[in-house]
């Protein structure tokens, strides 16, 4: 059994699908794409950033959604927000909140027979909101991070992280003799490694930094915090904001380069 | 003690930037700290594993009933799993993880790897316990006189 498919456009919108089962044709229809705007749509954004990633590929096989934790939420999953970009229905998308729910974990690529990257549109419908419409959590998190020469989410000020690492790694040298030799430098030129640090730490849990840096110290390994740029966390990549998630990058390497540190290791 | 862990493969750090042999070098030091025999897997696990839900921005989004909904799988998972406390290597992981266990009353601890490692080494303080569970609160506890 053979099943012969033929595409023949035979005019701009209207595409005619002609099926043939062993020479005979058995069906015949007429597939009308729905009428959108002219202008640049999502398609035409991810044929421009993944050459290679034809959407028209997709099987419509649904392993995506099915393993998709977000199936389900604000009535949306994968499969139908590809489906519904695929058609151009980009204005519906956009109403959608579900973006903000896909976290981008890639797990649908993962298990997709065609590899479609699903993530890189959801970060490009995230990027296609006006910024001011975006969840305000989030972006509070990257604009403190931007207004913060810690580059921190929370803001914390480069006096407070110094002070309160310096202080907690004073009182544990006393309280535990065996540490007393253990470090927690800040600004180290020439450290194997740049530790950066999550704010969460220094901010509400300051004990919680000190087993690792028992364990760097046992390791005998030769680290170094930085003053500036220390943050690990940057929101302004889940807010899909590329200048300033750039911004704060480059911030951070160039930190490490100023540092002449050997590796930047990220703990986030 | 006998008492069970599981791990949480980051996606971040597993599937989308170094694979499965991450996730055995993550492994291979967890057994060291816990014995090999006190390791239960998560199914699916590794490149394959779900995602919890602390990631992408989520924590901060506003849409909190949307995220717990999301971690159910998760919650299920580490049910599922026999376990009692669930190593997390990313922080975002731990903080979703750890509201996944009161809100959907599964009551296991969540752990970041460093507080695992430096117990097994004897060096782990009193003050430095927040995320242990009773059964591990006093156990081989580093300069108790210290505790706050």
């Amino acid at each position: 059994m053979v099943l012969l498919f033929v595409e023949k456009p035979i005019e701009r919108r209207i595409t005619v699908y002609i099926y043939f089962l062993e020479g005979k044709m058995i069906m015949a229809e007429v597939a009308i794409k729905l009428e959108g705007k002219s202008k640049r749509s999502f398609l035409d954004d991810i044929k421009e950033i993944v050459p290679a990633g034809n959407l028209s590929l997709c099987l419509t096989c649904g392993l995506c959604s099915s393993g998709c934790p977000a199936t389900g939420l604000f009535d949306m999953d994968p499969r139908k927000f590809l489906r519904m970009l695929v058609l151009g229905m980009d204005e519906e998308v956009m109403k959608s909140d579900w973006p903000w729910t896909c976290t981008m974990c890639q797990r649908c690529v993962y298990v997709c027979p065609m590899k479609i990257d699903i993530p890189q549109l959801v970060f490009n419908v995230r990027a296609a909101r006006p910024r001011d419409q975006r969840p305000k959590g989030i972006r509070g998190s990257c604009d403190a991070a931007v207004n913060s020469e810690s580059c921190s989410a929370m803001g914390t000020p480069v006096e407070d992280f110094i002070f309160v690492v310096n202080d907690v790694l004073e009182e544990y040298r006393a309280a535990q003799p065996e540490f007393a030799d253990m470090v927690a430098p800040i600004d180290k030129v020439g450290a194997e490694f740049f530790v950066n640090q999550n704010s969460r730490e220094p901010m509400t849990e300051p004990d919680e930094m000190v087993p690792l840096w028992k364990i760097l110290h046992l390791a005998g390994v030769d680290w170094t915090y930085s003053s500036k740029a220390w943050a690990a966390e940057n929101y302004c990549l889940f807010l899909a904001d590329n200048e300033n998630w750039e911004t704060l990058v480059r911030r951070k390497a160039a930190q490490a380069d100023a540092l002449g540190v050997k590796t930047y290791l990220n703990t986030e | 003690m006998k008492i069970k862990f599981t791990v949480q493969d980051p996606c971040q750090i597993v599937r989308k930037s170094f694979g499965d042999a991450i996730a055995e070098d993550f492994r291979y030091a967890i057994k060291q700290a816990i014995g090999e025999e006190n390791l239960l897997e998560m199914s699916p696990n590794k490149s394959n594993n779900y995602c919890c839900g602390g990631g992408g921005g989520f924590l901060q989004s506003g849409f909190k009933d949307q995220r717990l909904e999301y971690g159910r799988i998760k919650d299920e998972q580490i049910k599922a799993s026999g376990a009692t406390y669930c190593i997390a290597g990313c922080h975002n992981c731990h903080a979703q993880i750890h509201e996944l266990s009161h809100h959907f009353g599964g009551h296991y601890n969540v752990v970041h790897f460093w507080t695992i490692l430096a117990l097994s080494l004897g060096i782990l303080g009193p003050n430095e316990r927040v995320y242990l569970g009773d059964d591990l609160k006093d156990v081989n506890v580093f300069h108790p006189e210290t505790a706050i």
